[in-house]
């Protein structure tokens, strides 16, 4: 493989540094994306969990999310975590308009409750490694509705709580908050077969990477 | 579908990575104080990441004198049902049956604040005992790791709140970096004298000597009244801001909530910090900590 793949961890607010050391581990070379110009030359993302309505403030006024729609129509790999899971989903039911989209799944803010209800439990991950998973749900969304194309790997309580359609990821706890690395080694090879055919496609003169 | 369903399976709330989690979604946030729903949604909508409900602003406790204690549940209640962000609200120093009442009205995270008037002058509330978090202030690394011992989940810097001067929380932000880079370079035989200096427990000392960073977030608040000095604050090391009077005390409040919140983003970027520096109209107008006598300063309760 060519080097370590290059990941943008989105910090416009929110558990970034997180997601830095345990890309970092998984063997990628993190980097902040604060704006539209950050996004270029990435082989993946992360969309961390922090507030969604920052997200949408801060990022839907410099025009950042535009172009974080454009990154996931081009297939660049992305994994959301929480609130990135919100950002990701093509359906949020309170009413919000969808933000980054591109997921097709319908989910509800804070729909496992408060801060109160906030918990942690123990998964079975399903075509993500073997055995199961500590998480951490943080005023968690819930998965409401999963589309046809979209695979479970994980569910809690009769909902999905992780969900993929190919180089997208969305899940409703914060692998970033426990040492299992499996979720940030999926992206980190979702991003290195992104790189190897960006690379195949720029010899054929087409830039997908740009 | 394939997958193994957990249904029936327990998640364990109030646990230590629970409480520690959300303070960690809020980094890299202003969190805004508001003393109603209007000022909630105003705060929302600026791009807040979470809100601090009381029923006067610290600027406006400083003038009205007395004592000051926990606000009104309807008044919680209220910002609660108006905002989707998380919402925190105070309980004085000790007061442990207010914590108990704000943790029955099902916030997100208490404050045990020294804006209000302490009702324990020896014991700080024991957040242990509590499934809800608790943000405490703290002036310097000592103080810092033996509110994280009581069981607080998150730190913030106490500055002085209701000034509009930033001076106390730059003092205080660089009393603790300071006090953690100490930590970082004393040799291992040294640390038992540096627990007993800091009058903190000693595997909390060795935490931070190891890692070189509070085993919680650390906020910074107490005096923020501008963009600048909220990237200020984040350059030093804060993981996000309070932002108290500084808002609703200047002449503008909306404006000057948004631009807060893109300059804690791009805290490192003079050129956003700039733009949105630019047109914001007055800030409030603020106080010299040295005309405060040293019964009027609020960051000397809590020990």
């Amino acid at each position: 493989m060519c080097g370590r793949p290059r990941i943008g961890i989105l910090a416009v607010q929110g558990a970034v540094a997180e997601h830095e050391r345990a890309l970092r581990a998984a063997g990628a070379d993190p980097i902040l994306v604060r704006d539209e110009a950050g996004l270029v030359g990435l082989d993946g993302l992360v969309i961390p969990g922090g507030e969604t309505t920052t997200l949408r403030r801060v990022a839907g006024d410099s025009g950042l999310i535009d172009a974080l729609r454009e990154a996931r129509r081009r297939g660049l790999p992305i994994l959301g975590t929480c609130a990135g899971l919100i950002a990701l989903a093509d359906d949020i039911i309170d009413g919000d308009a969808t933000l980054v989209g591109g997921l097709d799944i319908s989910v509800r803010r804070n729909g496992y409750g408060r801060q109160l209800a906030s918990f942690e439990t123990s998964l079975e991950i399903d075509g993500i490694g073997a055995g199961p998973m500590e998480a951490i749900f943080i005023r968690a969304p819930i998965i409401e509705r999963v589309g046809v194309e979209v695979r479970v790997h994980a569910t809690y309580q009769g909902h999905a709580v992780a969900v993929s359609d190919g180089f997208c990821m969305g899940l409703s706890f914060h692998p970033e908050l426990t040492p299992d690395p499996r979720f940030h080694q999926w992206l980190v090879g979702c991003a290195q077969a992104y790189a190897k055919a960006s690379a195949a496609q720029n010899k054929e003169g087409f830039g997908v990477r740009a | 579908m394939g997958v193994a369903d957990q249904s029936g399976s327990n998640g364990r709330t109030g646990t230590l990575r629970v409480k520690t989690g959300l303070a960690q979604m809020l980094k890299g946030g202003v969190i805004m104080d508001v003393v109603n729903a209007e000022q909630a949604r105003i705060a929302e909508d600026a791009g807040a990441c979470a809100v601090m409900a009381l029923e006067r602003i610290p600027a406006d406790i400083r003038a009205h004198g007395g004592v000051a204690r926990m606000s009104d549940p309807d008044l919680i209640n209220a910002i609660k049902d108006a905002v989707s962000i998380p919402v925190m609200a105070k309980c004085r120093i000790g007061h442990f049956v207010e914590a108990q009442i704000l943790q029955s009205l099902e916030i997100d995270y208490i404050d045990e604040s020294e804006v209000l008037t302490p009702a324990d002058e020896a014991h700080h509330v024991d957040k242990h005992a509590f499934e809800i978090p608790f943000v405490c202030g703290a002036t310097d690394l000592g103080e810092a790791l033996r509110r994280i011992n009581e069981g607080a989940a998150m730190i913030r810097t106490k500055g002085e709140a209701g000034t509009g001067n930033v001076v106390e929380a730059v003092r205080h932000m660089r009393a603790i970096r300071g006090g953690i880079a100490r930590l970082r370079a004393a040799r291992g035989d040294e640390l038992y004298a540096e627990a007993k200096e800091l009058r903190a427990p000693y595997e909390l000392v060795v935490m931070v000597a190891e890692t070189g960073e509070l085993p919680v977030v650390n906020f910074s608040a107490g005096g923020i009244a501008t963009p600048a000095d909220a990237a200020l604050m984040m350059q030093l090391g804060a993981d996000g801001v309070f932002v108290g009077s500084g808002i609703y005390k200047s002449e503008d409040p909306p404006a000057r909530a948004r631009a807060i919140v893109e300059a804690v983003t791009h805290y490192n970027d003079p050129a956003v910090l700039a733009r949105v520096s630019a047109g914001l109209k007055d800030a409030m107008p603020g106080i010299d900590i040295g005309s405060l006598s040293q019964g009027e300063l609020l960051q000397g309760r809590g020990w």
